[in-house]
């Protein structure tokens, strides 16, 4: 299939409930929103694509582009393997003037084979990108012959940058796991407590916080897709009897079509928040029921979520006196906004804004069941806007992506990073906990107070909004040293 | 506020102090043309000695009286009047550092006594300095040895304020504590330039172990503060002292010539650095100058991008008392928590350390109390624990010698802080990731593959 058809396919994605939203004809439009050129902030489509199968650990995953596809992007998230770490070493074929000017095919062809014989991986992805896309390199072919040349799959993931946004990548990985993997090997060990995760990439680990609670109710993971996965257990995927599927929007498209064609169904959830964990443990209880199991899984479900749900906020309850009372700007895509709301409200915060730029209509239905109907929802804030809001303290704490870390910062405001560059684990009860703890620390550390404080020497100056209330003299400990020193106030006359 | 324990064993395992007559003899070594002279046994300076080379990665000049059995037994007046004229004739000082040692001391030697009835001796050592500083191995560590010596040397050569005298106000003096090195000496100094105004530094370990090469042999120091300029320290406007333990020396130095003091308990972070620029400013006159402060903003902007990694970090820091107020200080305005702090010596000022409590003990005290803390503080002999536990290691103090370049680690000033957050930041940051364990099954999965 072509790549246009493809793209085309995946917009019209039945499962998508953004997509089911819209008119016949918006839809046929398609979901990516054009950019605006001098004004757009997100990854492309390769970007996502190699993010969502980059987690394949024993993979290996070559990039056929000049050196700034792979070579500004390799080994930057900290998704975690139990085992292989070939995932983690980046491959390019590093194309060169003279590549482009006579193809890159044989290139390509070489990587592979020197891939092939220097790690032996169970197989190779090998990505499309823009400018062997432009000179007409066939790495769908290529990648057919070196299969069979080299007896391993060799998989091409046809998602060039310029096909779209990042999340088309994440979709369009998704397809290529259709394609190539999942269903091409038969497991020989099948049973009816086996579930796929769809859409984890075990961020630090995170993966392994829920893990053990499905292990608990003798639930047995089948493959996570993509998190901390091998080849094998994603060619296997299919046999699964439910799927789980939590980051809604990059890998919808898998779990309806694995639906589909191997009657799997699936949930949609979230490991982020205490309600969200506790609704994916009793989702997918009832899900494997209905496959067949035994139905006192359900009642094991229960007993396990009171448990560790009490448990949890036991040892939440200690953050409550730094975190009550404190108002946080919530500023990313999608699922994680809301996913995290339940738990900060419990402990006394208040969500100023939340952002919903990538978020689902259910994504919304969700926030405003958390927060009422009058839910601060806003799509896009100008970092400017951002700025003042932090700046004149309408927010204490932001909790966003890498990207705009700085205007808070900048601001003298705490901020929590809460995209796929972090380096905690919040998934999970466990998670919640990690981060209710570092939202405890960004917010009491003791630097705020230092960096806000004005130099002694700025007399005339608006002061923070934090010191407002502080009395000068105690604003300025050091204002008068001086007047310590034994002979007094003669000194201070400058030199002559 | 912390609570000092005192030390709880007889035993002292895996030592933490450096001796009183080091660090004594190591302020001599801030003086120009001079050589330090420890009035013991060999070893008192051998010891001392080898700890200063790798320390310093330079040739050091260091002296004994070499006491044997014989001499201890029947004064050591003949040893001292010895080595005093024979590194006169051969070495030519200007001042001879005379610290006393363990021994000396215990056996009740007169030394300012010896050194007058040497003089009376010895005409032709007129024109060379004899500083004596007490400084019994048994009593303080480096910290009160290097107190000792530059109360010394004011007491031995400031003159006195006379009547009339006039005051350069261009001029301050710079009582420079232990735990400076090379480096925090060079950014202070242009620190205090930056306002128009002249530093005299006392001891200047800047001018004489900041590792520059000279063009011929010399036998002594070379480069750190002279005679001449120790003498004339009366006549600055100002005195800033930095460290504790200073305090004596700026004390001493009042009474002498009358000159006020302001003492820093330490410089390393924004409020310190802003104190004391603030001090000099006011002091000088004039404003701020744009170049110090950018580096403030530069400091801001690295406490802002380095607090993540040191936040909640709980750090075992073993230290001499001033070292550790100014470290573990600034830790904890960093955010990091001093889970577990062992110092050298009592000392009350500790109290004001921002921790639960300072322990006055060894290198295996704080191995004890450093178990499940995210990075360790100290001198090189850490290295060892550091390896058994895998905890992250920054190395501060003396001595550093497993490393290169410790004679210019800067944690003072601005741009001091600024790289201090950096350097201690990027070993939290290796280290910084959570660790979740891996899942049961997927270990499993692991074991069978």
């Amino acid at each position: 299939m072509s790549l246009k058809a493809k793209i085309a396919e995946v917009f019209n994605e039945p499962g998508c409930s953004t997509n089911q939203a819209k008119s016949e004809t918006a839809r046929k439009k398609g979901c990516s929103k054009p950019l605006t050129p001098g004004a757009a902030a997100g990854g492309c489509a390769f970007d996502g694509a190699k993010i969502a199968l980059q987690p394949i650990t024993d993979a290996a995953h070559i990039v056929h582009g000049p050196i700034g596809c792979e070579g500004n992007a390799w080994d930057n998230r900290h998704s975690a393997s139990s085992g292989p770490t070939l995932y983690r070493t980046g491959f390019t074929t590093d194309l060169t003037e003279l590549d482009v000017i006579h193809g890159g095919e044989k290139k390509l062809w070489k990587a592979i084979r020197e891939v092939a014989e220097a790690h032996k991986p169970p197989a190779i992805f090998v990505y499309q990108t823009c400018v062997p896309a432009m000179i007409g390199d066939d790495v769908v072919k290529v990648c057919k012959a070196a299969s069979e040349k080299f007896g391993l799959p060799v998989i091409p993931v046809d998602a060039p940058g310029f096909a779209g946004s990042k999340n088309l990548g994440n979709k369009l990985a998704g397809e290529t796991l259709l394609d190539y993997v999942i269903g091409t090997i038969e497991p020989d060990d099948v049973t009816p407590y086996d579930i796929n995760i769809i859409g984890d990439f075990n961020l630090v680990g995170e993966l392994w916080y829920v893990l053990p609670l499905f292990e608990r109710l003798g639930i047995r993971l089948r493959a996570s897709i993509t998190g901390d996965a091998r080849y094998h257990e994603i060619a296997c995927a299919h046999r699964a009897k439910a799927n789980l599927l939590v980051c809604s929007q990059a890998m919808v498209n898998v779990a309806r079509k694995m639906e589909e064609r191997w009657g799997i169904p699936y949930m949609d959830g979230s490991f982020y928040g205490v309600t969200d964990v506790s609704n994916v443990l009793r989702g997918m209880a009832g899900l494997l029921v209905k496959q067949g199991a035994d139905p006192e899984l359900l009642d094991r479900a229960e007993a396990l979520i009171a448990l560790e749900e009490a448990k949890l906020w036991e040892r939440l309850e200690k953050y409550r006196p730094v975190l009550s009372g404190k108002k946080v700007l919530l500023y990313t895509g999608g699922h994680k906004s809301w996913s995290v709301v339940s738990a900060l409200q419990e402990l006394g915060m208040t969500i100023i804004k939340t952002s919903v730029r990538k978020a689902t209509e259910s994504d919304k239905e969700r926030i405003k069941d958390l927060m009422g109907d009058d839910a601060p929802m806003v799509d896009a804030i100008p970092p400017r806007e951002m700025y003042r809001m932090l700046k004149e303290g309408e927010a204490d704490i932001m909790l966003s992506g890498g990207r705009t870390q700085f205007v808070a910062l900048k601001a003298k405001r705490p901020w929590l990073d809460i995209n796929q560059e972090r380096i905690h684990a919040y998934a999970g009860y466990q998670g919640t906990l990690r981060l209710v703890e570092r939202l405890a620390l960004a917010l009491s550390s003791p630097i705020w107070e230092q960096v806000r404080k004005p130099a002694p020497w700025e007399t005339a100056r608006m002061p923070h909004p934090e010191e407002r209330s502080v009395s000068k003299d105690e604003a300025h400990p050091s204002r008068q040293p001086l007047a310590r020193l034994p002979q007094g106030e003669d000194i201070l006359r400058g030199v002559k | 506020m912390a609570r000092i324990l005192p030390a709880r064993k007889a035993c002292a395992v895996n030592p933490l102090k450096m001796s009183a007559p080091l660090g004594g003899a190591m302020a001599f070594m801030g003086l120009d043309g001079c050589l330090p002279l420890l009035h013991g046994s060999q070893g008192c300076t051998a010891f001392g000695l080898v700890l200063l080379v790798r320390h310093y990665r330079e040739g050091i000049p260091f002296q004994t009286t070499a006491m044997n059995e014989v001499t201890t037994i029947m004064g050591g007046l003949d040893n001292l009047e010895q080595a005093v004229v024979n590194i006169a004739s051969r070495a030519r000082p200007k001042v001879i550092g005379i610290c006393s040692t363990g021994l000396v001391e215990t056996r009740g030697e007169d030394i300012p006594s010896d050194l007058k009835l040497i003089r009376e001796r010895h005409p032709e050592l007129a024109e060379t300095a004899l500083i004596f500083a007490p400084t019994p191995d048994y009593v303080g560590g480096m910290e009160e040895g290097w107190a000792s010596a530059v109360t010394a040397m004011i007491e031995a050569l400031v003159e006195p304020k006379r009547a009339r005298a006039r005051t350069q106000r261009g001029r301050i003096n710079i009582l420079a504590g232990c735990h400076l090195t090379p480096g925090d000496i060079e950014a202070l100094q242009d620190i205090v330039e930056a306002f128009g105004l002249e530093a005299m530094v006392l001891p200047d370990i800047s001018g004489s172990l900041d590792g520059h090469v000279p063009d011929q042999y010399i036998a002594t120091t070379f480069g750190g503060t002279t005679v001449e300029d120790i003498r004339a320290m009366g006549s600055a406007g100002l005195t800033i002292a930095v460290g504790g333990h200073m305090r004596g020396p700026a004390e001493a130095l009042k009474e002498r010539t009358g000159v006020p003091y302001v003492l820093f308990d330490r410089l390393t972070g924004l409020g310190p650095v802003d104190h004391l620029v603030e001090t000099l400013s006011e002091y000088s006159g004039r404003p701020v100058p744009e170049k110090l402060k950018r580096q403030r903003s530069q400091l801001v902007d690295a406490m802002l991008d380095g607090h993540f990694y040191f936040g909640g970090k709980k750090v075992a820091i073993g230290a001499e008392p001033d070292l550790m107020l100014a470290l573990g200080s600034w830790l904890a305005d960093m955010g990091a928590e001093l889970a577990a702090c062992v110092t050298t010596t009592p000392q009350t000022r500790l109290a004001a350390l921002p921790a639960a409590e300072v322990l006055v003990g060894d290198l295996a005290d704080l191995e004890a109390m450093a178990e499940g803390c995210d990075l360790l503080v100290t001198h090189s002999h850490g290295r060892g624990m550091a390896e058994r536990s895998g905890t992250p290691f920054f190395r501060a103090g003396f001595p550093q010698f497993d490393r290169l370049g410790a004679q210019h680690q800067t944690l003072i000033g601005y741009r001091g802080a600024r790289d201090l957050i950096f350097a201690v930041g990027n070993l939290l940051m290796e280290h910084g990731h959570d660790h979740v364990e891996v899942a049961p099954s997927r270990k499993q999965f692991h074991a069978a593959a």
